[in-house]
């Protein structure tokens, strides 16, 4: 039969219903598995091949020698585009994703993640450089 | 085009610009009404305000990196595109897809279409006030897109086709999940059907709206959804058919009523089918390799690739010249087909119209703007620019009109070094 509010109906039967939304921060929803978020460089699988600088589409990804076989990957948040292109390309393995998708920040300079094999030795060290002991890289979001 | 109310001398009639900025419309696009008290009696559009010269910046980069700037193209077909540009460079690199491959990029571009559509029904709730249409039919769309995120990793660019096959299989545990889901998918979207032929609000407020008869679509070249509610029997899946279409059973749904109305049921209807795509692909899914090695230059050719994306059928044109960037890459996305049919659609109909009538095409302007050509409106003279002459004569436009941007473009030069 044709009647307008039809749809009553429906809209009656989610009265009791919980909402659909979540409380988020205080409640966060499950990443879906292999969701492409911030990544991590592990330095001593890195042979300096520079295949991901070279096929990342943002240019977000550097990777500079320290001395011999040692690397250091400097990765720009704020230009990449988590499309993880660069973990594709690494036959080394050296670079993955993680789960992590809070990453805004208002301090620019705090999205630019440097992992380092051993710091340089004159020069001195950004203030976010994870030593290579330290597998796991500093949240800025989690202070 | 004078960006301001004015009434026509002759006729008395009143020309009324609608955008580029208008709370009708999601992008901005210009449209220029001229009405005789509240019927529109001509219409045009303008293009262009959603330029992002992407065609020039993919040949700037490699065969890799375009995947993703071609992905960018559309946010809701970005599967769309990026198939049908991964398509035509496989055929000039003579690659083969392997079957598994070629039936994941069907599992996935149909329920990227399942995704498109519901979102459709959704916007077009919400342009006749039927806002409680907009919420259940995008709760709904929430299970197709986390479907998504578990097979690609991402909501809305998945990024699953790259050269050579896709970049994720599918495990056993995925393909329940996804079956599951479109069961429960095929349950709703039987509701909304139900309520789609039942519902007078709905009847009332698309029927006769937008007419578009079988004859005027062809004659303005419509695709899709569009097309295929005025009885346009065409559909690239069935016609060209490429990835693993061709082993799918599946019937191309077209309407007579040629109105918005049409454009619902057609839409709907093709959600059944897409259903019962996903259940085909995934049951005779074959075992195999999902990925074969790609090379990095692409051999010298050219090659055109079709694909039926949700809104119409979209085709790429590459050109290669050996080397491991693209000559020339030339996007037409459905709505540039599509926006001919709209100034068709809304002539003769109330100014109250044009929003549902617009978004009944589904209409994606930033798929569309392409190309800028200049033309000096007195002396009648074309012109085209290329890339620094666009930037430099656009700086001299500014400048004569009193607004210096040399010295922010000298700090964005040398904040991006």
């Amino acid at each position: 039969m044709k009647t307008p509010g039809k749809i009553l109906m429906q809209v009656l039967e989610s009265v009791g219903k919980k909402p659909a939304t979540l409380n988020y921060p205080q409640e966060k929803p499950p990443m879906a598995k292999g969701f492409r978020g911030k990544l991590k460089f592990k330095p001593e699988a890195c042979v300096g091949c520079m295949l991901c600088t070279k096929d990342c589409p943002s240019g977000a990804i550097q990777i500079k020698k320290l001395g011999e076989k040692q690397f250091q990957c400097e990765i720009d948040l704020s230009k990449c585009i988590y499309c993880a292109q660069c973990v594709e390309s690494c036959a080394r393995k050296a670079l993955e994703y993680t789960d992590e998708f809070e990453l805004a920040n208002i301090d620019r300079g705090k999205l630019k993640i440097v992992y380092s094999a051993q710091p340089p030795a004159n020069t001195q060290p950004p203030t976010n450089v994870q030593p290579s002991t330290n597998a796991q890289p500093q949240d800025p979001t989690q202070k | 085009m004078p960006n301001k109310i004015r009434k026509l001398p002759d006729s008395g009639d009143v020309q009324v610009p609608i955008g580029p900025q208008h709370p009708s419309l999601k992008e901005p696009e210009s449209f220029l009404l001229t009405l005789r008290g509240e019927k529109i009696t001509a219409a045009s559009v303008r293009l262009g305000y959603n330029h992002r010269g992407i065609e020039k910046a993919c040949e700037e980069r490699t065969y890799i990196q375009d995947l993703y700037l071609i992905e960018r193209v559309c946010g809701i077909c970005s599967h769309a595109h990026l198939t049908c540009f991964v398509q035509a460079v496989e055929e000039i690199a003579a690659i083969e897809v392997p079957k598994r491959a070629q039936y994941i990029r069907v599992v996935v571009g149909e329920l990227e279409r399942i995704h498109s559509h519901l979102l459709w029904l959704g916007v077009a709730g919400h342009e006749i006030g039927f806002d409680t249409l907009l919420m259940y039919s995008w709760r709904d769309r929430e299970i197709v897109m986390d479907i998504l995120a578990d097979l690609a990793g991402n909501r809305v660019h998945y990024g699953v086709t790259t050269y050579g096959g896709v970049k994720r299989d599918i495990t056993p545990e995925q393909i329940k999940d996804v079956l599951k889901a479109v069961d429960t998918l095929e349950e709703r979207t039987k509701y909304y059907i139900e309520l789609a032929k039942n519902e007078e609000t709905i009847i009332k407020r698309l029927s006769g709206v937008g007419m578009l008869k079988h004859d005027d679509a062809l004659r303005l070249g419509a695709v899709g959804p569009t097309a295929r509610a005025g009885g346009v029997d065409r559909d690239t899946r069935r016609d060209d058919p490429y990835a693993a279409y061709p082993e799918m059973k599946f019937k191309v749904v077209i309407d007579d009523h040629a109105d918005v109305y049409g454009r619902t049921l057609v839409r709907m209807g093709e959600l059944m089918e897409a259903y019962s795509i996903i259940r085909q692909a995934l049951t005779n899914m074959p075992e195999g390799v999902f990925r074969v090695r790609a090379p990095r230059r692409i051999p010298a050719g050219e090659a055109t690739g079709r694909y039926e994306a949700p809104r119409g059928e979209d085709v790429h044109y590459v050109k290669s010249n050996g080397s491991d960037k693209p000559e020339r890459v030339k996007i037409r996305a459905p709505t540039l087909a599509n926006i001919q049919a709209v100034t068709h659609m809304l002539e003769d109909r109330y100014l109250a119209d044009m929003p549902i009538v617009v978004a009944a095409i589904d209409p994606c302007f930033s798929c569309t703007d392409r190309l800028i050509g200049i033309k000096d409106l007195r002396t009648d003279k074309k012109q085209t620019l290329d890339w620094d002459n666009l930037r430099l004569s656009g700086i001299k436009w500014y400048q004569k009109r009193g607004v210096d941007f040399s010295r922010l473009n000298e700090k964005l030069k040398r904040s991006f070094k």
